[in-house]
């Protein structure tokens, strides 16, 4: 394509693309190929399908798109016209789907999503119970477009938001309408956008820069991941209207390394809207100017904070500093130029903003958080994956509406949102309607959209220490509240899940998260004691049980309780004889017991019982111990 | 790849028309030292002395920035990288029983190498899969939803193509 040399120009090109890029009479098949389903063979099936389609049906269209959603149910795929929604694909299914799909228009039934055996399947993505609640915004693309193709993206609308800012629109009114639209940022915290980019823009000096946060390292979140991925064009477009705003000439997207189809992803879109005047010199034939790239982390879950990112892309060690200067101040930045930092998501949210006005995106949400929110929802639910849903929204209808409810049947314990600077919540806040400032309430928080679902199975303990060993490993040694606090957290975690923890454990572990969270330097050690304290908030009697009763009520933990056999369900295989490594289970002629003088507690009969004979129960107070 | 031949100017992009000589310098020491790896497997010493010169930066101060960031590696590291998922969602769904499983398997923990550089295993925050939890990274190649079936399958993966690498 030509570089476009006006507004104009890009309209007639907009116009066209739009006519000749995913025409209504053409079959299309819009394929997933994000991370998740190309890991289950998307791939395969794309190539089979190829080969089925042949010279037969040489008309029709394979779309490579980012992530749909459903990783779960991965690869997944839609056919159009019809509007059929296939999932677990395979790539034997390649032959049926040209066969009976494709020349004949019929659904495949095997393929559909279905609920249960039980129910009728559901024909089109609309009626799929996972996406009837979600709102796209952010993610409106992913699913629609092949993410290479810079004509795809224009086809759906995309560039157009610029292209209306740098005709109609002064810097400021751009900024104003952010503002209005009182967009918060998606990192977090809920700082508003528009606040931000006005501090980065009032900032003297004529040189700025705009930055993309996506150093998503909160285990448990992919949106970002998704985004870059899928929408590169749509991240590069809200970048392009901030720098506009605020009069930035330079961009940085920062991507963390564990993300490499991202990585190239974004640098295939900047060549490709270099290359036809949507980014570089005199973008759109106008005076404003403005020059993305690529920086990649290199796996520190610390440079996701503001001022040690941008250390890292000094190519420093990424050490958080204090603050003031704050990064929209001069002496902040990068290199010292005033920066505006953002996150991946917000900036994705800004070209929707612009086109449909501050007004749409108010009357999507919560009064004081408009817009949607994308959660990664994970753990044990029936369907995981993506999900943008409008804020105000339950968690109630979120895990069990969206999520299908827990996994087995089992019973809800807690949610965990906002990753490890985040906490836990339990059954009585499934009503809660989530937006930022609900969450921080009840003593969670939004964080980057993490949402790890917790059954009855799960012992609260085991999962503060898990969060708490991922911060120990990432904290960066920088300040001592978070150095040694941590490290002393999860030593107490260790006594306390191993049966060893002392009465005087819980109040220590409490005076401790204080210190660190007043102390630390960075948001990563002042949330970190968050997982502790939300637990010890909620699921304070699970503490109890276990330094006073050695006992673990989710049976995680091992070293604690007192094991039994049942001998009422005993039916006598011996296989927790066979199991157990200790010699600890006995036999007698017609019964199987455990010697407690021998039994180390390691949970090995427990496991290999096949009907769950093996009990552990409240573990017995030795003498000594706990007086 | 040849460390005379970085082209800072190049390397570092389009800023360097605002930033000032060491600023660019070190500004294209992260992105050269992931291509030093790329190259080697690991960040071997020479490499970066040479490397120190020509970007006129400490060899101590270069350590530091490296022994920071946990992709870089200062040893010889396996054909197979094998990378064992320990986010939350893999966490819950069961990341720890893989992890043991590969550590029975090979007899070695995570962060080491085999003796005969064919398998490096480790662990990762979040590999942002989470929808197929629990999952294993071979190389680029993501596994997911790992259960007691699959982690056989995942081991023989992991010894087969060492055993196709030796023949090559």
């Amino acid at each position: 394509m030509e570089k476009i040399k006006n507004i104009e120009e890009f309209n007639n090109l907009s116009l066209l693309l739009k006519e000749e890029v995913f025409r209504e009479d053409v079959p299309r098949i819009r394929m997933c190929c994000g991370t998740a389903c190309t890991a289950s063979g998307a791939h395969k099936v794309v190539a089979d399908l190829e080969h089925a389609l042949g010279a037969e049906h040489k008309s029709v269209e394979i779309v490579k798109t980012g992530c749909q959603g459903f990783c779960q149910q991965g690869p997944i795929m839609k056919v159009e016209p019809w509007g059929y929604y296939y999932q677990k694909v395979k790539n034997t299914d390649a032959h049926e789907i040209v066969s009976s799909t494709i020349s004949g228009g019929f659904p495949i039934r095997k393929l559909l999503y279905r609920d249960s055996i039980a129910e009728e399947p559901c024909e089109m993505v609309d009626t799929v119970p996972y996406y009837k609640k979600q709102v796209r915004v952010a993610l409106k693309n992913n699913g629609l477009i092949d993410p290479l193709q810079i004509r795809h993206y224009i086809a759906v609308g995309g560039y157009a938001a610029l292209a209306k800012a740098l005709s109609s629109m002064t810097p400021d009114e751009v900024l104003e309408e952010v503002d209005k639209a009182n967009l918060r940022g998606r990192g977090g915290a809920g700082f508003p956008a528009g606040q931000k980019w006005r501090h980065s823009k009032k900032a003297p000096g004529k040189i700025k820069f705009v930055i993309a946060n996506g150093d998503e390292g909160d285990p448990g979140a992919f949106m970002d991941r998704s985004i870059m991925e899928g929408d590169p064009h749509g991240l590069l477009e809200g970048m392009l209207l901030c720098a506009y705003a605020i009069g930035a000439q330079y961009g940085f997207v920062y991507v963390r390394h564990e993300y490499p189809l991202a990585v190239v992803n974004l640098k295939h879109a900047i060549k490709q809207a270099e290359e036809i005047g949507l980014l570089g010199k005199n973008i759109m034939g106008t005076d404003f100017t403005c020059h993305m790239d690529v920086r990649e982390g290199a796996g520190a879950f610390v440079c996701g904070e503001s001022t040690a990112l941008v250390a890292s892309i000094e190519g420093d060690r990424g050490f958080p500093r204090p603050r003031p200067p704050r990064l929209s101040e001069p002496g902040g930045g990068v290199w010292g130029f005033p920066s505006n930092l953002n996150n991946i998501e917000t900036y994705a949210c800004v070209p929707p903003i612009i086109e449909n006005g501050a007004a749409w995106f108010k009357s999507i949400g919560t009064e004081n958080s408009p817009g949607t929110k994308v959660f990664a929802l994970t753990g044990k639910v029936k369907n995981t994956g993506l999900v943008e849903v409008p804020m105000g929204i339950t968690l109630r209808e979120i895990i069990y509406d969206i999520g299908g409810g827990i996994l087995d049947g089992k019973k809800f314990k807690a949610v965990q949102t906002g990753g490890p600077s985040g906490g836990c919540l339990p059954e009585e806040f499934l009503d809660l309607k989530v937006d930022f400032d609900s969450l921080t309430k009840a003593g969670s928080m939004m964080g980057s959209g993490g949402m790890v679902v917790m059954d009855e199975d799960t012992c609260a303990v085991d999962v503060a220490k898990f969060f708490l060993s991922f911060t120990k490993e990432e904290s960066c040694g920088k300040c001592p509240p978070c150095r040694i606090g941590t490290y002393q957290m999860l030593e107490i975690l260790e006594r306390i899940t191993t049966g060893k923890g002392v009465p005087s454990d819980i109040e220590r572990l409490e005076k401790i998260s204080r210190l660190v969270k007043k102390g630390s330097l960075c948001g990563l050690g002042q949330g970190a004691p968050n997982p502790i304290l939300s637990t010890l908030k909620y699921f304070r009697q699970e503490y109890e049980e276990h330094v006073h009763d050695k006992y673990c009520r989710a049976k995680v933990c091992s070293g604690l309780g007192t094991f039994t056999i049942d001998h009422s369900e005993c039916f006598l295989c011996g296989l927790c004889k066979q199991a157990c490594a200790f010699g600890a289970v006995k036999e007698t002629r017609r019964s199987f017991f455990i010697d407690q003088d021998m039994c180390t507690k390691c949970k090995g009969c427990f496991t290999a019982c096949p009907i769950g004979a093996v009990k552990i129960g409240k573990g017995k107070r030795l003498s000594g111990v706990g007086r | 790849m040849n460390i005379e031949t970085i082209d800072v100017n190049d390397s570092i992009g389009i800023v360097s028309e605002v930033l000032c000589g060491h600023d660019k310098r070190k500004g294209v020491l992260v992105s050269t030292l992931h291509k030093i790896q790329a190259d080697n497997g690991y960040l071997p010493e020479d490499v970066l002395r040479a490397l120190s010169k020509k970007l006129a930066i400490s060899l101590a101060e270069i350590y530091s920035v490296a022994s920071f960031y946990k992709q870089f590696h200062f040893s010889p590291r396996g054909k197979k990288i094998v990378r064992v998922c320990k986010g939350t969602a893999c966490h819950v769904r069961g990341a720890a029983k893989v992890e043991t499983a590969l550590i029975d398997r090979f007899h070695i923990k995570a962060g080491e190498t085999t003796p005969d550089l064919k398998l490096t295993l480790e662990t990762v925050g979040c590999v942002g899969c989470c929808g197929l939890a629990p999952v294993v990274t071979i190389n680029e190649d993501v596994m997911g939803t790992i259960g007691p079936k699959k982690i056989k399958h995942l081991i023989n993966v992991i010894e087969e193509e060492g055993v196709a690498h030796g023949e090559n």
